[in-house]
C-alpha cells in the first residue's frame, strides 16, 4: 500500500476507536498511544482491524513497528512486495 | 426505575425494547435508560407478560418510579395484543391468580394483530401500543410504513459532569465510611508473559490474549478461595457474596470510569475471560452496558495498563469490601536462584475494609494470586 492508502486505512480504523482524534495533527513519529490516549485493549482492536482489512498476519513481535504513523506506512509499504 | 448505583437519583427512559402484551423472561432486556454512566440496558427480573408501559421514552423519572406493569401471574400463551386495551390494567405488585377477562372493545376481537417484526420493534422502541393502528401491509398487517419515524438513536457517550458526580458520591462515601488497610506485593510475571507470547504466536490478532486477562484470571480464582474478602458490608456486618463477579475498572475516553461486573469470572477459562473483557470494554465505551453489570460486582479489580503508574492504592467501591490493583509491567533486576536476572514484574496491591477483614487475610489473597501467576496453567 502507498503511504496515503495506509494513512486513510489507519484513520478509518482509529475513527472507531478514538472518535475525537484528528490524525492530521499527529506528527508522523509520535507514539499513537500517547497522542491518542490508546490503551492495550485499543491497540489490540486496532491491530485486529488492520489484520482483517489487509490480511496481514501481524505477529505480536511487530507491534512496536505499528505505533507511529511513519512506522505503519513503512510496514505496509514493505508488505506490498 | 432501578437503582444502578448508590448515588443514582433518577434516570431517563430512552427506549422500550418490548411492546405491551409481550411475554418476557427473567434476564430479557426490556428498556434502555440513560444514566450518569451512559446508556444502560435494563433487564427484567421476573417472567411474565408486560401489561402496559407507564413511562414514555424521553421521560426522566426518579429511582423507584413505576416504569411498566408486569403481570407475573399470567400463564399460558401471551394474550392477544388487542386485549391489552385501555381498561383497568392488572397491577404488578398484586399478582392476580387469573388475569381479568379482556374488556369489550370496539375492534375486531378475535383476530390478533398481524405485525411485521420490524414494525413490532419500532413500536416497542416508541412505546406505542399496536392496537388502534391501521395496517396497510399484506392482509392488513401493520408494517413499518404505518408507524412514525423511530426516535434518534441513543447517544453512546455519557455526561462527564454526571460521571464525576457519580464517582464523587461513591468515593466520598468510601473514604468517609470505610477504614481501608493497604497491602502491596511485587509479582514476577515473566512465566505468565512467556506463556502468553507462546499462545499468541499461533493466533490471529483478534484471538490474542492480553496480560490483563491473565492477571484477572489469577485474581478471580484466588478470590474464590478467600470468600471472606468477596462480598458486601451491609448493616454493620459482612455478607459473603454468592459468586465471584469481578468488577473490571474500565477507563472511559474523555475521563471517568466504570467497573461493570464479569459474572462468575473464577469459572471462566482464560480465553472466555478475554472475550468477556473485550466485550465489556467495547460496551462500556460505546454504550450498551446492562443494569445488572453495574450492580452485581462483588469485588473490583483495576489494572493501570502499559502506560500507567507502577502501583495504585485503590479505593474500595462500597458496599464491596476489597479492591485489587495491578500496576504497569516493568522490567527490573530480580533474584532468581541466587542470581540477579532481568524479570518483568508488576506491583499487585489490595485495599481491604478493616471492618470486614484483617491484613493477614488480605495477604493470603495476594500470595495466592502470586502463586497462580507463577505457575500459569498450560492449555
Amino acid at each position: 500500500m502507498t503511504r496515503d492508502e495506509t494513512l486513510a486505512l489507519v484513520a478509518d480504523i482509529l475513527g472507531g476507536i478514538a472518535p475525537e482524534a484528528d490524525l492530521s495533527t499527529v506528527p508522523g513519529d509520535a507514539d499513537l498511544r500517547e497522542a491518542l490516549d490508546l490503551d492495550s485493549m485499543d491497540i489490540l482492536n486496532f491491530v485486529a482491524a488492520l489484520h482483517e482489512r489487509t490480511g496481514h498476519p501481524i505477529p505480536e513481535a511487530d507491534y512496536p513497528k505499528l505505533l507511529t504513523l511513519d512506522g505503519l506506512a513503512t510496514y505496509f509499504q514493505a508488505e506490498a512486495h | 426505575m432501578p437503582s444502578l448505583g448508590a448515588d443514582m437519583e433518577a434516570g431517563t427512559l430512552v427506549e422500550w425494547k418490548v411492546a405491551p402484551g409481550e411475554r418476557v423472561h427473567r434476564g430479557d432486556i426490556v428498556a434502555v435508560v440513560e444514566t450518569q454512566k451512559g446508556a444502560i440496558e435494563i433487564e427484567i427480573f421476573e417472567d411474565g407478560v408486560l401489561r402496559d408501559l407507564v413511562v414514555a421514552p424521553g421521560s426522566r423519572v426518579p429511582v423507584g418510579a413505576l416504569l411498566a406493569r408486569l403481570d407475573v401471574a399470567a400463564g399460558g400463551p401471551p394474550p392477544a395484543l388487542s386485549a391489552a386495551a385501555p381498561a383497568a390494567p392488572p397491577r404488578a405488585a398484586a399478582p392476580a391468580p387469573v388475569p381479568p377477562p379482556p374488556p369489550p372493545i370496539a375492534m375486531p376481537p378475535a383476530s390478533r394483530h398481524r405485525v411485521t417484526p420490524a414494525a413490532r420493534r419500532r413500536a416497542a422502541a416508541l412505546g406505542l401500543p399496536l392496537e388502534g393502528l391501521r395496517g396497510t401491509g399484506v392482509e392488513g398487517a401493520i408494517c413499518l410504513a404505518d408507524l412514525p419515524q423511530a426516535p434518534p438513536r441513543r447517544s453512546s457517550g455519557f455526561d462527564p459532569v454526571g460521571m464525576r458526580k457519580a464517582i464523587a458520591a461513591a468515593m466520598g462515601r468510601s473514604k468517609r465510611e470505610i477504614p481501608h488497610y493497604y497491602l502491596s506485593q511485587t509479582v514476577d510475571l515473566t512465566p505468565g508473559l512467556e506463556r502468553l507470547a507462546r499462545l499468541n504466536a499461533g493466533r490471529a490478532p483478534p484471538e490474542r490474549l492480553l496480560p490483563a486477562a491473565m492477571m484477572l484470571h489469577a485474581a478471580a480464582r484466588a478470590v474464590a478461595e478467600t470468600p471472606e474478602l468477596n462480598g458486601f458490608w451491609e448493616n454493620d456486618a459482612f455478607r459473603a457474596a454468592e459468586g465471584v463477579h469481578v468488577g473490571w475498572a474500565v477507563a472511559l475516553r474523555g475521563g471517568g470510569l466504570v467497573a461493570p461486573a464479569i459474572r462468575d469470572a473464577d469459572r471462566l477459562s482464560l480465553d472466555a475471560l478475554m472475550v468477556a473483557m473485550r466485550d465489556l470494554v467495547a460496551r462500556a465505551r460505546g454504550g450498551g452496558l446492562r443494569g445488572s453489570e453495574l450492580t452485581d460486582a462483588t469485588i473490583t479489580v483495576t489494572s493501570l495498563g502499559d502506560r500507567g503508574a507502577e502501583s495504585v492504592l485503590p479505593i474500595i467501591h462500597p458496599p464491596q469490601v476489597t479492591i485489587l490493583g495491578f500496576g504497569r509491567i516493568v522490567e527490573r533486576p530480580w533474584v532468581v536462584a541466587g542470581a540477579v536476572v532481568p524479570r518483568r514484574v508488576a506491583t499487585l496491591t489490595l485495599a481491604g475494609d478493616h471492618r470486614a477483614s484483617d491484613g493477614h487475610r488480605g495477604g493470603l489473597l495476594l500470595a495466592r494470586i502470586e502463586a497462580l501467576l507463577q505457575k500459569p496453567e498450560e492449555p
